[in-house]
């Protein structure tokens, strides 16, 4: 009973309550949270995101119904449910009919291992942060079989883009994902969380919250990265066979995936829930938590709008020579550097309540390191970015001669 | 076999596996086979979150669903007429054979010590953590030879793919 009893079980049972009741009630509120949340959020992110786009490109957006337009998502979904339910005849049924239910099952999951307060929380796992990974993979999968599943080759197309993409920007992901669970010296969420009360780790290493950042972007399928629907050559990509409700599964599970990472990135980099006065109440430290995510979400729609969409090799040379091993040289940089303080006294060996005095040496010199590494990339990529400028101006205009004189000198 | 959450998770999890199992030697549709396949690894990684190794588990999945299973299925998709196999593999006696020595010798490793096993008596009480399993890895008295060799294989191996990958013409 002792161990199951954490978190506000522990607090009910310290302020006086029956063990069993207790252990129930936070059961309860833990499973509530978990599939409450995400639910009803995504029904109000959906309008979020359609009024940012809106602003963005100068429009007005969803303003007939409801006050501000906030019902019409509500209207949406009814339309989507009252929608003919189709099955192509030559469509593998079972599996075409189970895809949508994965894709949206693997990013509910995430928000399992999610601690909205330092006492609210569905489980903390020991592997906290290598089950967000473990889930993730089963929305590749989904996303896999609904191509194959459709028996439409352009659905086959765009399921073959999208998980090269999602294999290949997984790399990184993991890799930046090591950083905070390094310094942290655990996987469990809520230790990475404690772990910052002295620094955040975006402040220890900024590097991997960019990479974090970015290939997340890229795991969503957002815009630059949204060659998945390019809709000029794929029509829709891997879900153009899919109506009603189960599309609206897909579509749901895509805008929920962009909030959910909003809210690890959260998490993992911003120190969750911390911020002033949080201990106070949990309703403080979850709108803490609340407004870091929802902050981070935002400026994911601010990208999403503004830029346009990159080629399919492009998508894969950056992943493969820019972030891939940019993403290992800074881990490898942040542990040995980590490990030298530590033998020399310089920072604490356990973060976990760590003040930010104690922080300080150790967050100068890792900060020094990413900025060196950063600097260094970025003379890389200029370099580079001269070299094919210079090709592109002396090259003839075609563009299959500019590419293979590019190629001719990279080698 | 009394009745609690942890039998069953045995019952739900070995339907799973055998089940994934049987599904891949009997589909007709390779694609179909992968998702079979995939049903029973998760089967095995059931089996290790009830053996209380989540670390094991969650690494069962990513690396054989979220890696392995995928590559699988992308190679399937690659194979031209993949889903429409007529042909059958008629040479049952070999394969019959061969399965069931496997058996026999996986059989006798459980139940008999040969390799060292270890008795219900003797298994540690406590729980290994992820941070004893990391732990054990670099210990010298541990498995810090096995995980080196492994080590210097798997970089030979990922060098050696990207050596044959290579196109020689550029």
């Amino acid at each position: 009973m002792d161990e199951i009893c954490t978190g506000l079980c522990r607090l009910m049972v310290d302020s006086g309550a029956d063990a069993g009741l207790a252990q129930f009630v936070s059961l309860l509120v833990g499973v509530l949270l978990v599939s409450g949340v995400p639910l009803l959020t995504v029904i109000l992110l959906i309008w979020i995101e359609r009024k940012v786009a809106a602003r963005i490109q100068d429009r007005i957006g969803p303003n007939r119904v409801g006050p501000i337009g906030l019902m019409q998502t509500f209207a949406d979904l009814l339309k989507l449910l009252g929608k003919e339910d189709i099955t192509p005849t030559a469509a593998d049924r079972l599996l075409y009919n189970v895809a949508p239910l994965v894709s949206f099952a693997s990013v509910v999951l995430i928000w399992a291992v999610v601690p909205f307060t330092p006492f609210h929380y569905g489980v903390d796992l020991e592997i906290g942060a290598l089950f967000f990974v473990a889930v993730a993979s089963f929305g590749t999968l989904a996303i896999m079989v609904a191509g194959w599943a459709s028996n439409n080759k352009y659905a086959l197309l765009g399921a073959f883009r999208v998980v090269s993409l999602l294999v290949s920007y997984e790399v990184p992901l993991v890799f930046a994902l090591l950083v905070p669970v390094l310094l942290a010296g655990s996987m469990s969420m809520l230790d990475i969380v404690n772990a910052q009360s002295g620094m955040w780790f975006v402040v220890l290493s900024p590097l991997a919250f960019v990479i974090f950042y970015i290939s997340s972007q890229a795991e969503t399928g957002r815009a630059p990265f949204d060659l998945i629907e390019a809709e000029s050559e794929l029509v829709a990509g891997f879900n153009i066979e899919y109506s009603g409700m189960k599309f609206g599964m897909f579509f749901a599970a895509e805008f929920l995936h962009v909030f959910t990472n909003g809210i690890l990135m959260a998490l993992l980099f911003f120190g969750g829930w911390m911020g002033p006065l949080y201990y106070e109440s949990p309703l403080i430290a979850f709108a803490w938590l609340g407004a870091k995510g929802g902050l981070i979400y935002l400026t994911t729609l601010w990208l999403r709008n503004t830029v346009p969409r990159l080629r399919i090799d492009q998508i894969m040379a950056f992943n493969w020579k820019c972030l891939v091993p940019l993403s290992i040289a800074n881990i490898v940089l942040v542990s040995l550097a980590l490990k030298v303080l530590q033998e020399l006294g310089m920072a604490p060996r356990q973060l976990i309540g760590a003040s930010f005095v104690d922080m300080l040496p150790a967050t100068i010199l890792l900060l020094l390191i990413n900025g060196a590494l950063t600097l260094y990339l970025l003379g890389i990529l200029r370099r580079r970015g001269k070299v094919a400028r210079r090709e592109a101006q002396a090259a003839p205009v075609q563009f299959a001669r500019a590419t293979a004189a590019t190629a001719a000198t990279a080698d | 076999m009394e009745l609690n959450a942890i039998s069953i998770g045995f019952v739900v999890f070995t339907i799973f596996t055998l089940g994934g199992g049987i599904g891949v030697v009997t589909t007709r549709n390779l694609f179909q086979g992968t998702i079979w396949l995939m049903l029973s690894l998760f089967g095995v990684a059931g089996y290790f979150v009830l053996l209380s190794a989540p670390f094991l588990a969650a690494v069962q999945i990513l690396v054989y669903i979220g890696a392995i299973a995928i590559l699988i299925t992308f190679a399937v998709m690659l194979t031209r007429s993949v889903t429409r196999i007529k042909t059958r593999y008629l040479r049952l006696v070999p394969s019959l054979l061969a399965s069931l020595a496997l058996f026999l010798i996986l059989l006798l490793g459980v139940t008999v010590p040969i390799f060292g096993g270890v008795s219900p008596e003797h298994a540690p009480a406590t729980v290994a953590s992820t941070r004893d399993l990391g732990a054990a890895l670099v210990d010298e008295n541990g498995y810090v030879v096995p995980f080196l060799l492994a080590s210097v294989l798997l970089t030979g191996a990922m060098i050696g793919a990207i050596f044959i990958a290579r196109d020689d013409t550029a």
